[in-house]
């Protein structure tokens, strides 16, 4: 039988939104606050979905250290308490949520071979939240 | 088509061990959960079911008869159980998640009078869920 198992991750990192390709003036109406040249920080909630048929020995979708451990090593230590903007993958792209959440999404999706990924969910804050499926 | 969600919960204990593997393999796989002594869990449950709004009532489904099915066949027989004690289905099956969910869709599937289960969510924590469609 085919299940689907979703985990929740936690991190903080700091970001500017700014764009290379818009002038001053439009950086500043596209973006408002988040365009402060100093950044600004959020407690961001990664969810993860991975599928799979249940293992009959172990009753499980993919071992829960598994995926811990990959995400842990993978997404947590890159991006945990860190300024998104100085990282190589946000040098040319704005590390909006949403670039954010691709990124997560091609690292699991290229590195962790335990489950199928199905999607990666990511909330900016409470109020926000973005999800990619590829 | 609308989907309606009721929610649950159950607290219980369980613990995993495959009585083919060695005690280091146990050991190995499920790490602290094999304790046999068990360990405990909130559970919250969430069943989704879909169908058409009936005119006459405006209902999807009778959220009365709903609940009732869910505390007759899940919450009577696993809050504040021992799972792989006292639940038939863990007998001879590891109650993970993914389990719990399953014999939580099987319970419930035949039991459904007008609409149709769409999906049994198993939080073990907030940060742990499962999702089961009916898929093969």
């Amino acid at each position: 039988m085919k299940a689907h198992l979703s985990r929740r991750y936690l991190i903080s990192a700091s970001h500017r939104l700014h764009s290379e390709a818009m002038s001053e003036a439009e950086n500043q109406t596209t973006y408002g606050k988040c365009n402060n040249p100093f950044g600004h920080g959020h407690n961001y909630t990664i969810e993860v979905t991975v599928s799979g048929q249940v293992d009959e020995k172990t009753g499980m979708v993919c071992n829960l250290t598994d995926l811990d451990g990959f995400i842990k090593r993978e997404v947590l230590t890159r991006y945990g308490h860190e300024n998104l903007n100085m990282l190589p993958e946000f040098a040319q792209e704005v590390p909006t949520t949403e670039n954010l959440c691709i990124q997560i999404y091609e690292i699991v999706q290229r590195g962790f071979h335990f489950a199928h990924l199905e999607r990666v969910g990511l909330e900016e804050t409470m109020m926000n939240s973005f999800e990619y499926k590829g | 088509m609308v989907y309606l969600t009721r929610k649950a919960e159950f607290s219980a204990s369980h613990y995993y061990h495959n009585p083919d593997f060695t005690p280091e393999e146990n050991r190995r796989v499920f790490g602290k959960c094999n304790n046999p002594h068990g360990h405990g869990h909130n559970y919250t449950l969430e069943v989704t079911v879909k169908g058409e709004v009936d005119p006459r009532s405006g209902f999807v489904v009778d959220l009365k008869q709903l609940k009732e099915v869910m505390h007759r066949e899940v919450l009577d027989a696993m809050d504040h159980r021992f799972l792989n004690k006292e639940v038939p289905e863990f007998l001879h099956q590891i109650p993970t998640t993914e389990n719990i969910a399953i014999a939580i869709w099987q319970r419930l599937a035949s039991k459904l009078a007008s609409a149709k289960l769409h999906r049994v969510r198993v939080y073990e924590t907030p940060d742990l869920f499962v999702d089961f469609y009916g898929e093969a």
